[in-house]
């Protein structure tokens, strides 16, 4: 009955190197430090999109690595894009109303 | 008597295996997908409140920037590294579980404890210097420098203590679960065949570091350059 060629029944032994950890890590620092920055700065309607193309990658790193999505399987990759494609389709209904209905204000 | 194999030539049962689980893969496979179940509906979750916090932000600017600067961005800043280390204590707990250490799986879960409730001891600083400000939206609250925008402000504020308050309660909860694991951990129930549960602990903990890495720039750092009071 069961194919031990698929192998998809033992307990994953990927250990991340204590060296990858420390660098995301060191990165997400470094992103903390440079939202900030960033803040202080007047870069006219460019300062929202950077803070989260900041927020975005950093919250990528920590799926990717923290959360070892990387190293997952097709079907965890299925449901987190899943869930991303939800929260897309929240704010794009959301928005295609909200930002069509005041022209005045925006 | 029947087909169906007793699994007489395997090893006895390992204690933590469920029994509706073929073996110790499939329950560690079944265990993370499912998390990242209940995660895809926190991010809906958390999403829900932030679609209605950029709906506002968009429809009063002003408000949003001035309200931005009542926050304490250094406690913020301090804040977000202290939440990033946690994450990374957290990650070497489980590390520490995959290779079996026991004594490095305990360290690291009660760093992540450790850094977890200095996170809720600046949190509970900041919201009681609003509170004194009078910064808490309701009877109570008595901001009014620009008096044309105090009532938006306060709309800021109602997501403000909304946001942050869901996120502490996902920290309380994430303090609560990490005793009962810095307890499993130091019984040794977490060997490199059974560390599932440590992975799913860190699931849900990374996910709660994630939306603070969101709200930050939200609700410390809005941008208030060239944006006319009034």
């Amino acid at each position: 009955m069961a194919d031990d060629n698929e192998n998809d029944h033992a307990v994953p032994h990927h250990i991340t190197p204590l060296a990858t950890y420390i660098i995301v890590f060191l990165a997400l620092a470094a992103g903390t430090l440079l939202t900030w920055y960033a803040s202080t700065i007047d870069l006219g309607w460019m300062n929202t999109p950077i803070a989260l193309v900041i927020a975005t990658t950093k919250a990528a790193l920590v799926i990717l690595f923290f959360m070892h999505v990387i190293y997952s399987s097709r079907l965890t990759w299925v449901v987190v894009i899943g869930s991303f494609v939800w929260l897309g389709v929240l704010f794009v209904l959301t928005f295609t109303d909200y930002l069509t209905r005041m022209w005045q204000i925006y | 008597m029947s087909d169906i194999a007793l699994h007489d030539d395997e090893q006895v049962h390992h204690p933590f295996l469920q029994h509706q689980f073929e073996d110790l893969g499939q329950q560690y496979e079944a265990s993370t997908l499912g998390m990242w179940m209940f995660l895809s509906t926190e991010i809906l979750f958390f999403g829900g409140v932030l679609c209605a916090y950029w709906v506002y932000r968009l429809t009063y600017p002003e408000a949003w920037a001035l309200g931005g600067q009542q926050q304490n961005t250094l406690a913020g800043g301090l804040n977000t590294i202290v939440l990033i280390i946690s994450s990374l204590t957290m990650a070497l707990a489980v590390r520490n579980a995959q290779l079996g250490n026991r004594r490095g799986t305990v360290a690291m879960l009660v760093a992540t404890l450790f850094f977890g409730s200095v996170f809720l001891g600046v949190k509970t600083y900041e919201y009681t210097m609003h509170y004194r400000e009078g910064l808490f939206p309701g009877v109570h609250f008595t901001w009014h420098e620009v008096p044309e925008l105090a009532a938006k402000v306060q709309l800021f504020m109602v997501f403000y203590w909304s946001l942050t308050g869901l996120h502490a309660l996902h920290m309380v909860i994430g303090v609560g679960l990490l005793l009962w694991f810095i307890w499993r951990a130091w019984r040794g129930h977490f060997t490199p065949d059974y560390y599932g549960p440590v992975e799913v602990m860190g699931l849900y903990w990374h996910f709660v570091d994630i939306v603070w890495i969101f709200l930050f720039p939200f609700l410390y750092l809005i941008p208030h350059f060239g944006v006319h009071h009034g």
